[in-house]
């Protein structure tokens, strides 16, 4: 039944805000304190077109960085998988890189580009970078070793070996390095935005909320930009479902 | 093509321990040699070496070939594990060598051999959607599409089922009678059946078995094939083959 995931979900939620509602009636907490569900649909009814403008942007830098962190991270791992001299040198350092809190590193990427896209763009792209780089470079490593062999009795040059056997065999692992990357990529827009004043994005506009005690407006980003979140893990996560199915 | 006949002659060694003892090991051109022993003794090691396959151990002897031609990059390779790769259909598999090598690839000759394997009706489906008798087949045709002269097959059919194995056993003998093959099992009515040499190899070096009188591939119940895969077993689990073969063991 198709419908029944959905209905369970629809009910869960609906318990939620029924809930959330009751529990601001009954303890008649002000709405700058927690402004019920109702109070937030309102807010988000009438700041929609606003609302709906930052959300385009942030889900722009979401994209853009989930793409370049992709594509980066996809880079690195073949590179790595490819040279045991990269391995050597620049793995321990991407360990090391891997350590530093990334929300550590807005401001300075502020300073360094400015407050447009690029610095939130960058933050999405390092949150989503590591998580790829190193899954696809494990299942780049983790190639069977008998399709090796065959590869070899076959006669296979090493370039043949790379796109058409190890790359292959390792996009399963690719796909859960992208699931993993869906879910924290927004993450990464939404502090560079804190941080890095731009003038747009549902980060800005939370915190333009927040100096004005418009803490339903805030609420009604958080629900947009979960909504964003869980639509980009569902995209990753067909995607990533099609790649293993496709290539395992 | 006419096959040519192989000798393996020396020890090998991993890390300074041996892995077999010098031995000397004749494989006939365009007959099935079968290596017959307990795991652990080497066998595999043999025939990833003729392969070229075997990096880490270090090999002390000569593998020759009697057209004095390099052995490694005319063999065609079939393991215990299909090794068919689960993102191409059974024809993207059987082409898997013209692709590897960037070569064109010749698909009428693909159908052909898949058709001979008895997989046409399957030619668009993937590994995963094959049962393991099939997945072999088309391990098999793909095998055959490398058109090698010397056939290295290290327990290709152990993890099939008895009815299946006795099918590809009789499948395989027939596709590769022209070939030279090198079989290695651990299954003595296997080697019963398909050997025209059988060699038995234990941790001190090699025996050759004389096979059943008849010619491979021999029918699984005949006496003959009974009888030596009895003498088999018995050496098998003798300490010392040569008595057990003389009955005093």
């Amino acid at each position: 039944m198709m419908w029944r995931p959905v209905l369970s979900v629809g009910l869960s939620i609906s318990i939620f805000l029924c809930a959330w509602q009751v529990l601001v009636w009954a303890t008649g907490l002000k709405p700058f304190l927690l402004p019920g569900p109702l109070r937030v649909a309102n807010a988000l009814w009438s700041n929609l077109d606003s609302i709906g403008w930052h959300a385009l942007i942030t889900s722009t830098e979401i994209l853009a960085g989930l793409v370049f962190g992709l594509g980066l991270g996809v880079v690195t791992a073949i590179q790595l998988a490819m040279s045991p001299a990269a391995r050597i040198h620049v793995r321990p350092v991407l360990v090391f890189l891997q350590a530093v809190p990334f929300f550590a590193l807005a401001p300075i990427l502020t300073f360094w580009m400015g407050y447009g896209m690029a610095p939130k763009i960058v933050m999405a792209m390092l949150i989503i970078y590591f998580p790829v780089t190193s899954s696809f470079f494990d299942g780049l490593m983790r190639t069977p070793p008998g399709y090796l062999d065959l590869a070899r009795t076959m006669g296979a040059p090493a370039w043949s070996v790379l796109w058409r056997v190890r790359i292959p065999s390792a996009v399963p692992a690719l796909a859960s390095g992208l699931k993993l990357g869906a879910v924290f990529t927004p993450i990464g827009a939404v502090i560079g935005e804190w941080v890095g004043g731009s003038g747009a994005g549902l980060g800005y506009l939370m915190l333009l909320a927040n100096g004005r005690a418009k803490i339903d407006l805030m609420f009604a980003c958080v629900v947009i930009l979960a909504v964003i979140t869980v639509l980009l893990y569902w995209i990753a996560d067909r995607l990533g479902e099609w790649m293993t199915r496709r290539f395992s | 093509m006419t096959p040519p006949a192989l000798s393996v002659d020396g020890a090998a060694s991993f890390q300074g321990r041996q892995v077999f003892a010098p031995l000397h090991l004749e494989i006939e051109a365009a007959r099935w040699t079968c290596l017959l022993g307990p795991s652990g003794v080497g066998k595999t090691t043999i025939l990833r070496l003729i392969a070229g396959l075997e990096d880490g151990c270090d090999f002390d002897g000569a593998i020759t070939a009697t057209d004095g031609e390099l052995v490694f990059n005319r063999v065609a390779y079939m393991a215990q594990t299909d090794l068919l790769f689960p993102w191409l259909d059974v024809l993207g598999n059987t082409l898997l060598g013209a692709r590897l090598r960037g070569e064109r690839s010749d698909t009428d000759r693909a159908e052909a051999l898949i058709d001979r394997v008895g997989l046409s009706d399957d030619i668009s489906k993937r590994p995963h959607q094959l049962s393991g008798g099939m997945r072999q087949r088309a391990a098999l045709a793909r095998t055959l599409m490398e058109d090698r002269p010397i056939i290295l097959l290290d327990e290709p059919f152990s993890a099939l089922d008895a009815r299946t194995r006795v099918e590809m056993q009789d499948l395989a003998a027939e596709l590769l009678s022209e070939r030279t093959v090198l079989l290695v099992t651990h299954d003595p009515a296997e080697a019963a059946r398909l050997g025209h040499r059988i060699h038995l190899m234990q941790s001190y070096g090699l025996v050759e078995v004389p096979p059943p009188s008849t010619v491979p591939i021999r029918a699984y119940d005949d006496p003959d094939v009974f009888a030596c895969q009895s003498e088999l077993m018995r050496m098998l689990r003798s300490r010392d083959p040569l008595l057990a073969r003389e009955g005093k063991d």
